[in-house]
């Protein structure tokens, strides 16, 4: 059994990691509050946005836009968004492995796959994997569109250029503080499902200057938008899973210096009374 | 009573503006639009620059900035998608390439980690080598 003084320090260091991880997951908890007013603040522009393109849909535009029509899917891209730094569970894991998952799926369809990386998790951990044509790293706790820019560009561009026939948008979505759920969406060709819609009358908008510039301009704001609401989306996971996963460390924490603290007290009483019975032992045999 | 329409101004990162207005200006890429109620459906980018209303009922005229963006107008509804960041096809240019820059240069990482990996490899070969010649010669001592 181990002695008093180890126990003691045992204690100690339990204890130091224990302050750790509850100032952690206080910290964690605050910016996870913020990041849902962020998450529902840029809610209302994709929300308008899916509107303009569902107007887009049904009216007769005289320019059918590439992003709206199939291609046999050869190559495929994602774009991946996990967390720039770990201590939060199983989040980037769960996202990986689902994704993971699926490239399999297509490579066994015989399809090529490229990818795009948001986050250092993710670059990281598919920097093995090849095939990463773009990355943006270190975004922070309130990234800006302006960051996320460039590397959509590059993926778009991939698209026009017929290198990519499906862009999938990879990130965590948040349904409540306890759960996450990794989702693998499509966003391009702009999936259509919802496009049905009856047609009442023949009618376009008046495009200025041109229906393709401007059709050109709304969609690539389309895709961003989606990106940036999947990215804002993904960080309040982050800060979620590692309110949850810091809460339960430093609960084990709690039941490892309890069950320690017993061990100590007894070690204690028992080099108390081993004492005790030696004085009185001492004392007998004089 | 006057005619109004919907007017809801957004960008990506927050609503910036959500209200009944009798009459929207806008800076078009073409030219500055003045919209009323019943407009025919139209979509065109806008410059950066103010897109003034009037509300419901007000006599003044406001304006909030936006830093270009794209109008579409329905004929009761009309909003504004308001962009975050200065666009310019030679900006959005310089972002992607240092986006695929940025990707090469973790390839690039990875070939260096590779490489001390395989080096690792190597020296482990040639310390196992080591031992095992150092064993022969203890044997060959010990005889």
């Amino acid at each position: 059994m181990a002695s008093g003084k180890e126990i003691r320090t045992q204690i100690k260091s339990i204890k130091n990691t224990q302050k750790i991880t509850r100032a952690m997951e206080m910290v964690a908890a605050s910016k996870m509050r913020k990041a849902q007013d962020r998450m529902s603040a840029s809610r209302p522009y994709a929300q308008k946005m899916r509107n303009v393109i569902h107007h887009l849909a049904q009216a007769h535009p005289e320019y059918k836009h590439p992003y709206l029509l199939d291609r046999e899917p050869k190559r495929i891209g994602y774009i991946v968004i996990s967390s720039d730094r770990g201590l939060c569970g199983g989040l980037n894991n769960n996202l990986f492995r689902d994704l993971l998952k699926d490239i399999g799926q297509w490579q066994s369809q015989g399809a090529s796959i490229a990818l795009c990386t948001i986050g250092q998790k993710a670059t990281v951990f598919f920097r093995n994997l090849g095939s990463v044509k773009a990355q943006a790293t270190h975004l922070g706790d309130a990234p800006a569109l302006t960051d996320l820019i460039g590397t959509i560009k590059v993926m778009l561009d991939a698209y026009d250029a017929g290198e990519l026939d499906r862009l999938y948008l990879v990130y965590n979505e948040f349904v409540n503080t306890m759960t996450q759920k990794p989702v693998i969406e499509q966003l391009l060709p702009i999936p259509h499902e919802d496009y049905d819609a009856e047609l009442k009358h023949h009618w376009d908008y008046i495009y200025e200057p041109d229906a393709k510039a401007v059709v050109d301009g709304l969609m690539m704001r389309f895709i961003e938008s989606l990106v940036y609401q999947g990215v804002v989306e993904n960080i309040a996971c982050e800060m979620a899973a590692r309110m949850v996963a810091m809460k339960s460390a430093s609960d084990n924490a709690g039941s490892l210096i309890d069950e320690l603290q017993l061990a100590y007290n007894k070690a204690r009483q028992a080099a108390i009374t081993q004492e005790l019975s030696e004085i009185v032992a001492g004392a007998a045999a004089v | 009573m006057a005619m109004t329409m919907h007017l809801d101004i957004v960008s990506a990162e927050q609503a910036i503006f959500s209200g009944t207005v009798e009459v929207v200006i806008a800076p078009a890429q073409m030219g500055e639009v003045g919209i009323h109620p019943r407009h025919t459906q139209l979509l065109t980018p806008l410059k950066p620059g103010e897109v003034r209303f009037v509300r419901e009922g007000s006599q003044e005229e406001e304006s909030i900035y936006v830093s270009g963006g794209i109008l579409e107008v329905q004929p009761h509804v009309v909003t504004v998608l308001s962009d975050t960041a200065v666009r310019a096809r030679d900006l959005d240019e310089a972002a992607a390439l240092e986006a695929k820059k940025a990707a090469e240069e973790a390839l690039q990482e990875q070939l260096s980690e590779e490489e001390v990996a395989a080096a690792q490899a190597k020296l482990a070969q040639a310390l196992a080598q080591l031992r095992a010649i150092q064993n022969l010669r203890k044997k060959k001592i010990a005889r």
